[in-house]
């Protein structure tokens, strides 16, 4: 692999911080450090699940409808205590990827099809759940979630290093970790080799959609709302691209857990840089396009050209 | 059998006595149902809701609505057809068709033939650009395209002040017409949507180039091998399918005589949705502009019967769609599975 590939992000990374520690003013403050943190978190902790589906040449599409349901369930379930809500939003992620899952593993319906039409009936469904509204949460436990800090970090982006370096572990360290990356690498040669391949794909979307569940429980918790029709939306987008960006290819056989943080917070970062300087919206986005082509294309795979 | 490679004649060597009569002749029904899939479902469920829903559903304004409703739509999924067929994905065509809306109506203040060039420019531009990247600098169509999505919308948000400022196009402006005259009662864009399709249709079926775009689909390696100009062919298929959803916001603008940057959102997945449902495979290689047709019709007429329900919300419609989508792929996955039997 080529020393770009492997470092462009941590470079371009360092760059940013470089440049906004000399032309941005109020940077370098343990606030604003807390809030990028914060913000991030999300988006974050999808493309960790995201990362791991994208590792077996998969796709999901759907995590930010699965955000939607679980904020959804969390706001229904919270009259029986929140511990309750929080378990309930949980196992609607769960489902969610159950059906992705099946449809993908046993069915062998195309990734961004089957995930595709969670993303479209997710969001219904949310909607349906929470009756279209917005719905205002006063809850305790969900308020520690959303804003108690440990030691001066907020729980939030704890939560989030604990999930990555599970994850971490699980890729690295154990048998599931190495199925993903070889049935990524190669599904047909995995299946011969006697790799588990439907039980692992549906283990992958599975992550992802708790995850994605995950995030939207935080979501809320941070918000003090749940807000069906608009959490998540799109962020299935820039949680593919903080993947791609962290150097993990499209085509799977590879996973990388500190690329896809680091992209993450690259996507975070440049954000803020051009919101601090008074660039508007419309510029920002094309900024970030052209940032995301730059990463990709020094991060070409040489082989094929 | 033989000649369709693309559908596993592995399996019919392994095992020979699928090649009998009887099973050769299921195969071709099977074969057929598959790529007619999306025909025969649309046609059941036009019957059916004319038979529910009677005069309400089964009009000849209605069915107009219906066309005219799908000629958006229809125009974007036949680019995104060819790129599918094609091996690729082209994720940036709902920005486009926003991009384009915008540039029209910001366009008309100087004339008509500003309002139709500077988008269709515009968007075959950053068409060309995907093609480019794609094609010549062999990155990931997925992630091209979706930098595409974001730059484009940025575009169209930069020109109309953060969309703040939502232009419209004078009344009496030629370009009006493209959206709103008709021909013996047919408006126009459902003729230039009809049009492209019938072009896109003998394209793929007849011409050189549809051949070589399901060969690129079907094995790059073999494609490349066969002598065909790869890269060019990308650019190609890249920057036509810009153009067709530049005109598709051209249309769109002059049905609703302004440009609003917010439109289109999700498009993307919507033709993607109809592509699919049209049983173009999303692996490449296969796939059918009719199929295509009857994909968006489909959709449309379902969104058209869910309105005529009324009691649904529209909540309730997203669930419908997205489980509907579920079925008709699962139904077309265990057509071609059968098919290898």
């Amino acid at each position: 692999m080529a020393w770009t590939t492997r470092n462009g992000v941590y470079v371009a990374l360092i760059v940013l911080i470089a440049f906004n520690l000399v032309a941005t003013r109020g940077f370098a403050t343990v606030d604003n450090a807390r809030l990028q943190l914060v913000q991030v978190v999300p988006v974050a902790i999808i493309a960790l699940g995201m990362a791991v589906v994208i590792g077996t040449r998969g796709i999901d599409l759907s995590v930010g409808s699965v955000m939607a349901i679980s904020s959804a369930l969390l706001a229904l379930y919270l009259g029986y205590g929140a511990v309750v809500a929080i378990a309930v939003a949980l196992v609607g992620g769960l489902l969610v990827g159950l059906v992705n899952g099946v449809l993908i593993a046993r069915f062998g319906i195309q990734p961004i099809v089957a995930t595709l039409a969670l993303l479209v009936g997710g969001r219904g469904l949310a909607l349906v759940i929470a009756n279209g509204r917005l719905t205002e949460i006063f809850d305790p436990t969900l308020g520690i979630i959303g804003s108690a800090r440990v030691g001066g970090v907020p729980l939030v982006v704890l939560v989030a290093v604990a999930i990555a370096v599970v994850v971490a572990v699980l890729i690295t360290r154990t048998t599931f970790g190495r199925y993903v990356v070889a049935i990524g690498g190669n599904p047909e040669a995995s299946a011969l080799a006697g790799v588990p391949v439907r039980r692992v794909i549906l283990g992958a979307y599975v992550l992802c959609a708790v995850l994605a569940a995950v995030a939207g429980i935080i979501q809320t918790a941070r918000l003090s709302a749940a807000d069906p029709s608009f959490v998540g939306n799109l962020i299935e987008l820039s949680a593919i691209t903080a993947v791609v960006v962290g150097g993990t290819p499209l085509s799977g056989g590879r996973v990388r857990i500190l690329g896809t943080l680091a992209g993450a917070l690259l996507m975070q970062l440049i954000g803020a840089t051009l919101i601090s300087h008074n660039l508007p919206d419309s510029a920002t986005r094309m900024v970030q396009a052209l940032i995301i082509l730059a990463a990709v294309f020094v991060q070409r795979d040489r082989a094929l050209s | 059998m033989s000649g369709d490679t693309r559908l596993g004649t592995i399996t019919a060597a392994e095992e020979p006595w699928s090649l009998d009569r009887a099973a050769t002749r299921r195969e071709r029904v099977a074969a057929q149902l598959q790529r007619g899939g999306a025909g025969l479902v649309l046609i059941v469920t036009v019957i059916v809701a004319s038979i529910v829903f009677g005069s309400r559903f089964a009009s000849v304004d209605n069915f107009l609505n219906i066309l005219e409703a799908s000629s958006f739509l229809g125009l974007v999924a036949l680019g995104m057809t060819f790129i599918i067929i094609g091996g690729g994905i082209d994720l940036s065509v709902g920005s486009l068709l926003a991009l384009s809306a915008v540039l029209t109506a910001y366009g008309s203040q100087y004339g008509s033939a500003a309002a139709i060039l500077l988008p269709l420019g515009v968007c075959g531009a950053i068409g060309l650009a995907n093609g480019i990247l794609i094609g010549r600098a062999r990155m990931q169509p997925f992630i091209v395209t979706l930098a595409a999505l974001l730059f484009a919308r940025g575009l169209a948000f930069a020109v109309s002040d953060e969309g703040n400022i939502i232009f419209r196009i004078a009344s009496g402006e030629p370009v009006l017409a493209l959206g709103q005259a008709a021909v013996i009662g047919i408006r126009i864009p459902i003729l230039i949507a009809g049009l492209a399709f019938l072009v896109g249709w003998v394209v793929l079926e007849r011409a050189r180039y549809g051949g070589g775009v399901a060969a690129i689909g079907g094995s790059e390696d073999a494609a490349r091998l066969m002598g065909l100009p790869i890269a060019r062919m990308k650019v190609v298929m890249y920057a036509v399918s810009g153009l067709l959803a530049g005109l598709a916001g051209v249309l769109v603008a002059a049905r609703s005589s302004s440009g609003q940057s917010t439109i289109g959102v999700g498009l993307e997945l919507q033709a993607i949705a109809a592509v699919v449902i049209g049983g173009t495979l999303l692996s490449g290689g296969l796939g059918s502009i009719p199929g295509t047709l009857a994909g968006v019709l489909l959709l449309n007429v379902i969104n058209n019967v869910i309105n005529q329900v009324g009691t649904l919300s529209s909540y309730t419609q997203q669930v419908v769609s997205g489980v509907f989508l579920i079925i008709v792929v699962l139904v077309q996955r265990s057509l071609a599975r059968r098919q290898r039997l």
